[in-house]
């Protein structure tokens, strides 16, 4: 490979080579190291509010994957009701691909105030279910959140109270279907009130206990959906299966990608983004650095023509110029990637968004901003640079080895 | 100055291939620059004017603190009447009264809370799109009649079609139990899955008696045929608002918070991202007039031997930057203007756009919008950072001692 020459003296003639012209060579670095640090920054921030998102939304389905009434979902009544899930189904789920389920009744209502109405989503829920699932208690800023199943009270979304006009500890009315197509209503007392990362949320669920919404609409031990979350949620496959299994065999069990399509497509936009960014910083990148190669390989013309008839191989040419390029990449992506992570960490408690709140809320995202340092990210960075900037260079390296010896000695 | 000019020419192709490389950065910036801004002033425009023309408006008049909860209480008395100053003193825009309130929509089968908004059937299609978005049925004709528009989707929740009846309850303004059954007489269908879920439009005198409002109403709304119309209406329209007592006029901003602030979050990452590029090109234009300049130092310190002021050299090198950024910029708008307008006659599209383009009323085709300026502006950016770029190698010139250059070794 090395030619004549062993591979330690190549290394130091490129290195020695790289630094003939400090400039040129500072200028280059400075240039791969601002674009490395613009790959993994820009990366890092997008694929925070994606995550956030991801997240936000799958807290909000609930789950990873869930049960219904094949006609649940076109049809969100209380019509289509499933059994409760009964011991068999506990017990199938109790592998290690599930984290946690719960069952709820979920049914569109009308919440009355004395001073107002709202149209919501009324969850006859678990309350420790809910919190097995990701409901955090800590999001209660007033009041407390549901003792039981058979809770009488009601917790609402901090902007819904303040639509209503009504606060904690006055009643409210909740009107929805039964079965049979009658209006069911009842009173509730609100005892809590929650906070939500995106206030639409805050506006549209509330939270009673299951049996006393069970109650209210004159249904016993049925559901309208079992919600189950797992560990990872790039792949559900494993957990589709076996909730189907543990399921009853007319439910329909759905991933969150087919619930949530517009989740699904910004989690692969998003990958396609990531790469689609790099590769442009990347091009924007390679016209310098092949310059760069350009002038370093024609001012030495005459050199290499003195190395090959003192015996260097081409190849070994070849080798050296692409040695440089190495070098030069190495050092731009050390720098790059110290960069971005000292640009990183320092936010990794939060950039406010305070301003675009609403907009980001438009999006599905949240006003704080995690940035997520992901490895495989920073090392698609990486690679994207090394490789393609190899290939970059195999051009001037090639031109610097195809000089004839005589011809080159005698330029000027 | 023509020999100056003739000069910087020369040396440009001295080394033609690496001028070339310098400048195909600058093309390929300067394309990716003018599609991708055209690309996002097109979709910015389309989700303004989509979402606006849809159901808003550019402009309402509204109680003060309706935006914020959308009580019932908070509203316009004799809003007829305001409606139709407002008319008299806008000729050129569509402008209709409204009402809105929550009610639980019942069908023979089915129950859901939905909003209900009293609209004026004369004016209405003068400020929203939805009523020539009728897939079945027709709008609202009559003033007194208990007819309803619904979306699709909500027609297909309640399981009702055109001719159907539905119950609406609620609570009327003063806190009165309202109640009133409807014929379904149209379904629209926007597109927009949270329109078509959750509004019906009934008559808004019918309304006024089921909703207990007497003559109030809750906004007047404004549509535009242009967004530039907006600061003059804003202004014959504030005069309406401010003579009567607890009225607010509204544009659009403050109409739709998230529309304006996700504009502004995707420009600020678009930005960020062209900056990027464009300082990359830049360190690409540094590298490559540092290395003319320090090559050429014998050269140099040679003219300026023979009297030639080192501020002419300098205007040398920052000329012949000038001609190599002219050149990019050049071809690179040819380029980039055949791209996007290609792209504006057949539309543009990606993967996965669908989803995100329903939830900001896209369609799932873009059509980037050529203007002067949406096309001007990347490359004339591109263009300075350039000149800037040069400076410093110009600047060495500046300190260049003719002696010690003619000495010099390239």
């Amino acid at each position: 490979m090395s030619g004549s020459l062993p591979i330690g003296a190549l290394g130091r003639l490129a290195w020695r080579n790289l630094w003939r012209n400090y400039r040129r060579t500072l200028v280059m670095l400075l240039a791969i190291a601002v674009g490395v640090w613009a790959m993994i920054f820009m990366t890092a921030l997008m694929r925070g509010m994606v995550d956030q998102m991801i997240e936000d939304g799958i807290a909000a389905l609930p789950g990873y994957v869930q049960v219904h009434h094949p006609s649940y979902r076109d049809d969100p009544s209380i019509a289509n009701r499933i059994p409760e899930p009964d011991a068999a189904f506990s017990a199938a789920l109790d592998t290690p691909d599930v984290m946690a389920w719960t069952a709820r009744v979920r049914v569109p209502a009308m919440v009355s105030s004395e001073r107002d109405s709202r149209g919501v989503t009324l969850l006859g829920v678990d309350p420790a279910g809910e919190i097995a699932l990701g409901f955090d208690t800590e999001d209660i800023v007033a009041g407390r959140w549901l003792d039981g199943p058979d809770d009488s009270g009601l917790v609402v979304g901090r902007k819904l109270l303040e639509r209503l006009e009504t606060d904690l500890g006055k009643r409210v009315v909740l009107m929805s279907q039964d079965p049979n197509n009658d209006i069911a209503d009842r009173g509730f007392r609100v005892v809590g009130v929650y906070r939500a990362s995106l206030p639409v949320l805050e506006e549209t669920f509330v939270y009673a206990g299951k049996t006393r919404v069970q109650t209210m609409l004159g249904i016993t031990a049925q559901v309208s959906e079992i919600a189950v979350s797992g560990r990872d949620y790039r792949n559900v496959d494993g957990l589709v299966a076996a909730v189907s299994a543990a399921a009853d065999s007319e439910a329909e069990v759905v991933p969150w990608m087919e619930l949530d399509s517009y989740l699904d497509s910004m989690l692969r936009v998003m990958d396609g983004f990531v790469l689609v960014w790099m590769v442009v910083v990347f091009v924007a990148l390679s016209f310098g650095l092949v310059n760069t190669l350009m002038m370093a390989v024609f001012e030495r013309i005459r050199e290499f023509g003195l190395m090959q008839a003192l015996g260097m191989k081409p190849r070994a040419i070849m080798f050296q110029v692409l040695l440089e390029s190495l070098m030069l990449l190495t050092l731009g992506l050390l720098i790059g990637n110290i960069l971005a992570v000292a640009s990183v960490l320092p936010l990794s408690g939060g950039m406010d968004l305070g301003v675009v709140a609403e907009g980001m809320e438009m999006m599905g995202a949240a006003a704080v901003l995690y940035p997520a340092l992901k490895t495989g990210d920073v090392l698609l960075a990486n690679a994207v640079v090394i490789i393609l900037g190899i290939v970059t260079s195999l051009l001037p390296a090639w031109r610097a080895s195809r000089y004839r010896p005589v011809e080159a000695i005698a330029k000027t | 100055m023509t020999l100056l000019l003739r000069m910087a020419w020369r040396n440009l192709w001295r080394h033609a291939r690496r001028t070339w490389l310098t400048v195909t950065a600058m093309i390929f910036s300067n394309v990716l620059l003018v599609f991708m801004i055209a690309l996002q002033f097109g979709t910015y425009d389309m989700m303004i004017n989509n979402t606006l023309r849809a159901f808003s408006g550019h402009l309402q008049i509204q109680a003060e603190g309706y935006q914020e909860n959308q009580r019932i209480r908070s509203s316009i008395p004799s809003i007829a009447d305001l409606a139709r100053d407002t008319r008299g003193a806008l000729p050129s825009v569509g402008v209709s009264a409204r009402a809105a309130a929550f009610a639980l929509a019942s069908s023979e089968e089915r129950s859901y809370g939905i909003q209900v908004i009293g609209v004026e059937p004369e004016y209405e299609p003068t400020v929203s799109t939805l009523p020539g978005l009728l897939a079945h049925g027709r709008f609202l004709k009559d003033e007194m009649v208990p007819e309803i528009v619904i979306g699709a989707v909500m027609a297909r929740n309640l399981k009702v079609t055109v001719g159907d009846e539905i119950t609406l309850l609620g609570s009327g303004r003063d806190g009165s139990f309202a109640a009133a059954v409807m014929t379904v007489v149209g379904i629209f269908d926007t597109g927009m899955a949270e329109m078509d879920r959750s509004i019906a439009e009934v008559p808004l005198p019918f309304f006024q008696e089921v909703f207990a409002m007497q003559d109030h109403g809750h906004q007047v709304v404004m549509a535009l045929n242009d967004l530039d119309a907006l600061p003059a209406a804003t202004a014959a329209v504030l005069p309406l608002a401010d003579a009567r007592e607890g009225l607010v006029a509204l544009d659009w901003v403050a109409l739709n918070p998230g529309l304006k602030q996700a504009i502004q979050a995707d420009m600020s990452s678009a930005w960020f991202m062209y900056g990027v590029l464009i300082v990359l090109v830049a360190f690409s234009v540094l590298n490559t007039q540092l290395m003319s300049v320090l090559e050429r130092t014998r050269e140099f310190g040679v003219i300026s031997a023979l009297g030639v002021r080192p501020r002419r050299l300098a205007a040398l090198v920052m000329l012949e930057t000038t001609l190599m950024a002219l050149l990019g910029l050049l071809i690179g708008l040819a380029l980039g203007w055949l791209v996007t307008v290609y792209f504006h006659q057949a539309g543009f599209t990606y993967p996965g756009m669908e989803q995100a383009a329903e939830r900001f009323n896209l369609p799932s085709r873009i059509y980037p919008s050529v203007t002067f300026s949406s096309i001007l502006l990347g490359p004339s950016v591109v263009f300075g950072f350039c000149l800037l770029a040069s400076i410093y190698p110009a600047l060495r010139l500046l300190r260049l001692r003719p002696v010690d250059a003619m000495r010099t070794v390239a």
